[in-house]
């Protein structure tokens, strides 16, 4: 065939694209592909094709999405875990004039893959996930308020995620560190693929989590049961809330400056370019103002576990209910008025860095006042060390630490000789995993049996719980202490052999790490086989107070029989104390949204248009963007969008729950 | 601590002990006075830091479960004069960090002048500050003393109590100039100026390099700093100087081009402009520059026609800058004539001297002759192959 007929048809892709020269690379692929045609052969033999298309990818029912969310977190922090113990190593082993085993190329697309991926796609569908499947049960809903757009947003996250692992067995990832600050990231300095999988990786997923934040912001307020209140509703909701109004604040921005970026190299305009007025800090202060919020969009959700959580395992009502609402509320408005203190050193006035760095060290006081809020809850209650409670004891004392470190970056002279060091990556490493991560294991070990009927089983979760932290002390301490010798980050190489010590340490502690994840995947697997000694029959395994507990474990598809009535903070709790009485008669039909095949068939030509641009192969880029045009279109001629459950199935789900309940007794 | 703790700590004390805390212990005053704010501020938070920590660990031990012996209110959920306690003691450690952040950032900010140069040491005024103009290149650091008419590649010396006033820029890429022991950091970015002023008040040799993250040659990117006495780095100047070579435009174009892991370099001599043209990213002869395109534009600008004033990219560090739906990458042309189309050298170039603004309310715009050649005009140009 002619070189242009290829062209036509591939693109820039070539077989030279491919990195067959990579070993490592083709390792990984020798593992990834045969661990896929295990799973796709054995998803064919069990014959288990349809039950996952119309039980699960089809589905509309927030729980399932919100549980797929979480499958996806965890299934891409094994990605990034091994970029993790990728990077560890080689600065374990680059010293005294070795080059360690990667080469700059692989090295600098594996730190900026570990970012993009541990926050877009790790850190971000666990926190989705979570909000999710827990707000439309806590608020007493039946479901989010568009639960096709609920689909529809989890497929586009995952369609990012495709375009993000595509990278590593088709062409290859950015080499820019993960904010792709140009001029670096501009067609100049990074003319291959790398940059444009990112950005397309990102667009395709922002959209989801747009689409996503939209939801979950009309589903609080719009389908809140009757009694409850804006300051009556729990804790979590009220993070979620906040959460979903910076992301619908922030995330167009991030799309904004990303389609900025592309304009800049498919078009050759001049937005973030050196020359022809370009101005690459406008990327910087425009992605920071994403950026920064980001963070707190992490970070208020976990908030809202360790409140729920601490409350139920002390057995007692949650501290300052209302501070903890102001303080998450102050924290949203000001996570917008801080971005700036991320590029200190860019040369701003010192009056402009003050204001910057005085905003963030506001946010630490209601920050502060939380940390106090879940010490008072603790305080005289009775504290039971289950598994989400061990979580958060460590997030505290952990926390602390991060949020100290964090308003000592905040100090601009003190930024000045510790920005870019390896104490900024401990700083965020110990506010991320401190926070967010232990936040969402908290929490996936407090829901797991809302979500599946059973209990997590305690001994691999402890066993994971206590090599995740002293794994994490491991590998993030020496960050610390090399970022006081001065050691910046991102570096491949490195010439004081004094420093090796250190980073041998931090390697063991990534590999504790490491064993602790490990120990999670066989808590799961453990947990599955006991499934019959772990039951929760009750629907309410830990005691707990807020509505999500008043259902079945698992929650039946329409979450509650009857709207339930609240009258207090702690509804659940409220309700006990009363003495409630669960109705055993005068069900009726219930009105639900149907699934549809819709949102993963438009995720899937928005990832093909994404790979089309990448790759310059237009006519797959213009091709799928019709058929999303068309598909959508199409489906807006589709009436078969909700049903009723007949009020048979709902009398014989609700006696068979009143048999496990007498039977529980 | 009993005898056993102690003995305990002693394999972590010679550990650190090893290793050179040159955040903490700097050869510069800037530096020390930052070490200082890094300190004080840490004491600060620790204040509150350390009771939350202890109260965390006493509280989950003390409410256990299986002390039925203390108290337990499962009610009790508020305390006006408890909430008053929280909100009011992280607030008064911040406005003291406030404080402290404002002064310190203004006192401390990199492009102030030094008021001292030591704690101890008021500026000698009879001696003029050392300047240094930093370029950082792919994946090298350029240094020019314009008072002493030499440059060096990954090599930076300077005289022990003497104030130095750098000026940095960059060539293509940001990176951030950074030596620990002399004072922090600040961003090296190409067509725009950044300073940063310090004096090192101890003799010796210290580590600098780039402290962003640049592309593939980031991690070879660093140079040695020597603090030098006034006769050391007189010797260090005569030395560069006899060494020969001289740095012009031609060569600068040559050293800018990526390399890795550079050997050290001195020029004896340097263009006097070379600099500004870095900055004003117009070494290349031809292209116009910076600070010409804004004078220009201060004074309203060309309006469309300054479309016409551009040629193609000739000369390039890298393979291509052009997109693939783009037009051809291009440059903005020196300010030509039909005498000399391509522009003519930017040296030669003088400041427009009427600053009235041309455009505007009853003004003329500036008259405009189009060249009769084809390739001054976007899209009629022949492409290039690339």
């Amino acid at each position: 065939m002619s070189p242009d007929l290829l062209k036509l048809i591939f693109g820039r892709l070539t077989i030279e694209s491919l990195p067959l020269h990579e070993p490592i690379v083709v390792g990984t692929f020798a593992v990834v592909a045969t661990g896929g045609l295990v799973m796709l052969a054995g998803l064919t033999y069990f014959r288990l094709w349809g039950y996952l298309w119309s039980e699960w990818f089809t589905s509309v029912d927030h729980k399932r999405i919100g549980i797929m969310y979480m499958i996806l977190g965890i299934v891409m922090l094994l990605r990034g875990f091994a970029d993790a113990l990728m990077m560890r190593l080689q600065q374990a082993l680059a010293f005294g004039g070795s080059e360690g085993y990667l080469n700059s190329h692989h090295y600098d697309q594996v730190f900026t893959a570990h970012g993009v991926i541990m926050i877009f796609f790790v850190a971000m569908p666990l926190v989705t996930g979570l909000m999710n499947f827990v707000v439309p049960l806590q608020i007493g809903a039946r479901d989010v308020s568009f639960p096709f757009l609920n689909n529809f947003s989890f497929w586009m996250t995952v369609g990012g995620a495709v375009l993000v692992m595509a990278s590593l067995f088709i062409g290859e990832f950015a080499r820019t560190g993960w904010l792709a600050y140009p001029p670096l990231s501009n067609i100049g300095y990074s003319p291959d693929v790398g940059v444009d999988y990112y950005i397309w990786g990102l667009q395709v997923a922002g959209v989801g989590t747009t689409l996503s934040g939209i939801n979950l912001i009309c589903t609080i307020v719009k389908l809140r049961c009757p009694g409850m209140t804006m300051m009556r509703m729990p804790v979590f909701t009220w993070t979620a809330l906040c959460t979903n109004v910076l992301i619908v604040a922030s995330f167009p921005v991030l799309t904004v400056v990303l389609a900025l970026l592309s304009l800049d190299r498919y078009v050759g305009t001049n937005f973030f370019t050196n020359d022809f007025g370009g101005s690459p800090m406008m990327y910087v202060n425009l992605i920071w103002i994403w950026g920064h919020p980001e963070v707190y969009i992490l970070v208020l959700p976990a908030f809202g576990i360790f409140s729920e959580v601490t409350s139920t395992f002390s057995g007692k009502r949650l501290f300052g209910y209302t501070s903890m609402v102001y303080a998450t509320v102050v924290i949203t408005i000001l996570s917008y008025l801080v971005w700036l203190h991320h590029f200190f050193t860019m040369g701003s006035g010192a009056s402009v860095n003050s204001f910057f760095g005085i905003t963030t060290m506001i946010i630490s006081i209601p920050t502060g006042a939380k940390m106090f809020n879940w010490l008072f809850t603790m305080y005289r209650g009775r504290i039971r060390f289950e598994l989400p409670m061990m979580w958060t004891i460590a997030f505290m004392l952990t926390f602390v630490l991060g949020g100290m470190t964090g308003v000592l970056l905040a100090v601009p002279p003190a930024d000045f000789v510790l920005h870019n060091s390896l104490f900024l990556i401990a700083h965020f490493h110990n506010v991320i995993i401190g926070g967010v991560v232990f936040g969402a294991f908290a929490g996936i070990g407090y829901w797991f049996p809302k979500a599946f009927g059973f209990k997590l089983d305690p001994f691999w979760g402890k066993l994971s719980f206590w090599f995740w932290v002293t794994g994490f002390y491991l590998a993030f301490m020496p960050l610390y202490v090399l970022g006081l010798m001065g050691v910046t980050r991102r570096l491949r190489v490195f010439d004081d052999p004094s420093l090796q010590i250190w980073f041998i340490v931090a390697g063991i502690g990534a590999f504790l790490v490491f064993l602790g994840i490990l120990s999670m995947l066989m808590q799961f697997a453990v947990s599955f086989l006991r499934r019959e000694q772990l039951k929760d029959v009750t629907g309410d395994p830990w005691d707990a107070r807020t509505l999500e507990w008043a259902t079945s474990s698992p929650p039946p598809d329409y979450n509650f029989a009857f709207t339930p009535v609240v009258h207090d903070n702690d509804a659940w709790w409220d309700m006990k104390k009363r003495g409630y009485q669960r109705p055993l008669t005068g069900f009726k039909p219930i009105h639900m949204p149907s699934s549809t095949g819709t949102g993963i068939i438009l995720a899937g030509f928005a990832t093909a248009m994404g790979f089309g641009l990448i790759w310059y192969i237009w006519w797959l880029a213009a091709a799928s963007f019709i058929a999303m045009l068309a598909v959508g279109i199409g489906h807006t001629f589709n009436y078969h969008r909700d049903f009723d459950i007949p009020a048979d199935d709902v009398i014989r789900a609700e006696d068979a729950r009143t048999k496990l309940l007498a039977g529980a007794k | 601590m009993s005898r056993f703790k102690i003995l305990a700590l002693l394999p972590l004390a010679v550990a650190l002990s090893g290793c050179n805390y040159v955040v903490l212990a700097p050869a510069g005053d800037i530096a020390a006075q930052q070490r200082d704010l890094v300190i004080i501020s840490t004491v600060l938070m620790l204040l509150i830091v350390v009771p939350v920590m202890a109260l965390t660990v006493l509280f989950a031990w003390r409410y256990r479960q299986s002390n039925t012996e203390a108290r337990y209110e499962p009610e009790w959920d508020h305390s006006t004069s408890l909430e008053l306690v929280i909100w009011s003691a992280p607030l008064l450690i911040i406005v003291c960090l406030g404080a402290l952040t404002w002064m310190g950032t203004h006192l401390l900010d990199p492009y102030r002048a030094l008021g001292r140069i030591h704690a101890d040491r008021a500026v000698d005024q009879s001696k003029a500050p050392l300047e240094v103009d930093v370029v950082a290149l792919d994946w090298k650091w350029l240094f020019i003393y314009p008072d002493y008419g030499i440059a060096t590649v990954n090599d930076l010396a300077a005289p022990v109590d003497r104030p130095i006033n750098f000026r940095i820029t960059a060539s293509s890429v940001m990176n951030s100039f950074y030596i620990p022991a002399l004072a922090g950091q600040i961003y090296a970015m190409p067509g725009m100026e950044t300073k940063l002023h310090a004096v090192v008040n101890h003799a010796g040799s210290y580590r600098g390099f780039s402290a962003n993250y640049s592309g593939a040659g980031f991690s070879g990117m660093h140079f040695n700093f020597q603090g030098l006495d006034d006769k050391g780095f007189d010797a260090w100047i005569a030395s560069a100087k006899s060494g020969g070579g001289s740095l012009g435009r031609a060569e600068y174009l040559q050293l800018e081009k990526p390399s890795q892991n550079e050997p050290v370099r001195r020029y004896g001599t340097v263009d006097s402009d070379l600099y500004r043209l870095i900055l004003n990213m117009c070494v290349e002869t031809g292209k116009m520059c910076q600070s010409e395109m804004m004078a220009i534009d201060a004074k309203g600008g060309l309006g469309h026609e300054g479309l016409n004033n551009t040629l193609p990219l000739a000369y390039d560090k890298y393979a291509r800058r052009g997109t693939a739906l783009g037009p051809e990458p291009t440059f903005v042309a020196g300010t030509c004539t039909p005498d000399a189309p391509q522009g003519k050298t930017t040296a030669s170039i003088t400041a427009p001297v009427d600053t009235a603004p041309l455009l505007g309310a009853g003004l003329k715009r500036p008259t405009f002759t189009p060249l009769k050649s084809s390739s001054f005009f976007l899209g009629q140009r022949p492409k290039s192959d690339s």
